[in-house]
């Protein structure tokens, strides 16, 4: 079962930045990080006309078929998957085997370069995320949640 | 597993709907992006077949409302019910915070319907998760065909431990949000619990 995915301002500062910087040096239109089960993480750039929540979950949908795939031939993932299109172009990673690392560019930049500047974000991010999971574990993180109540989920369904 | 962002203020829990083929899950997505306001649910997305049988899965972000300054937000998906996607389905259940249980309430489908609960229960294990441990609730759709089984019975064949249980007629939406509350309500439930 996968650890509780939990994110702080911040680590989410953290994140933004290094993607940030990942979409200026790698000449990219949008950065995204999503985990593998769909949710949107950080998403930086021209977001505007983009359907972020669809396209977190299909990215990990698009993950996790080819995880699937990679065990049918004997591999334990394939990190990297790129989708050529005629204008814009998909590069997907897998980030220390926990999250996913989306980028989308045109011909301002090249697959080189930005399987380059992935590479570098893809360490920082990784501490980070180390980080985090260390901090989530720590006893007495506990849920915000924790202290709702039952009128607080009722309320939720009363209208 | 449900993933709290302290940093926009957001929970996010995911659904999934299970039941075998043509049992109705996508009904159910269907009825309630149909039924919900604009600014409470996301894009709807299908990747079925050319004859609109689910291929992959449904896709439905939805917005629920603010728990404690927390915007809780559930994605409900759907599996492929036909027998030869299991690959799919397993898939699908990565991560997982709830799962609802559409059973085909029509007599000659009672084989399939317990067996599409045994393979979510062995998909469950396989993922770490245990069916008896999970928010789970049943879904009996399609109450209004003539061939319809006694709820006795299918309580009898789905439901040994008792647990919530709906009647539904899903394109006329009967027992649709009836339903989802529910699955969200246990949801919510136990991240009270702090699991």
């Amino acid at each position: 079962m996968t650890t509780q995915m939990v994110m702080y301002d911040e680590e989410f500062q953290q994140i933004s930045t290094i993607c940030e910087r990942l979409g200026r040096e790698a000449n990219a239109k949008v950065v995204f990080l999503v985990d593998k089960n769909g949710q949107l993480i950080a998403s930086v750039g021209a977001t505007e006309n983009i359907d972020t929540t669809s396209l977190a979950s299909l990215t990990a949908g698009n993950i996790a078929a080819t995880g699937g795939l990679a065990k049918l031939i004997g591999e334990k993932e394939f990190s990297i998957l790129f989708h050529e299109g005629e204008r814009d172009n998909l590069h997907i990673s897998i980030v220390g085997g926990r999250v996913i690392l989306v980028v989308i560019f045109d011909n301002r930049s090249s697959l080189g370069l930005v399987r380059l500047r992935v590479k570098k974000a893809s360490d920082e991010l990784n501490k980070i995320f180390d980080a985090l999971l260390k901090k989530v574990q720590v006893p007495g993180a506990g849920s915000p949640f924790a202290e709702i109540t039952d009128d607080d989920i009722d309320n939720l369904f009363s209208e | 597993m449900s993933f709290i962002n302290y940093s926009s203020r957001e929970i996010n829990c995911k659904i999934v709907y299970y039941g075998p083929g043509l049992c109705g899950k996508t009904t159910n997505l269907q009825y309630i992006y149909a039924n919900t306001n604009a600014n409470a649910k996301g894009k709807m997305i299908s990747l079925a077949t050319e004859t609109e049988r689910t291929l992959f899965f449904d896709f439905l972000p939805l917005s629920l409302g603010e728990i404690r300054g927390f915007k809780t937000r559930f994605h409900l998906y759907t599996v492929p019910g036909q027998v030869f996607y299991d690959a799919s389905r397993k898939l699908i259940l990565k991560g997982v915070d709830g799962v609802v249980f559409v059973a085909d309430s029509q007599i000659e489908r009672m084989e399939a319907n317990i067996e599409s609960v045994e393979n979510l229960r062995i998909n469950l294990s396989e993922q770490g998760y245990d069916l008896d441990k999970i928010p789970y609730v049943i879904q009996y759709n399609k109450r209004d065909l003539p061939n319809a089984a006694p709820l006795e019975e299918l309580q009898n064949l789905l439901n040994p431990r008792q647990i919530p249980h709906f009647e539904a007629v899903a394109p006329k939406g009967d027992g649709v949000y009836d339903t989802l509350k529910a699955i969200a309500r246990l949801i919510l439930t136990e991240l009270k619990r702090g699991t």
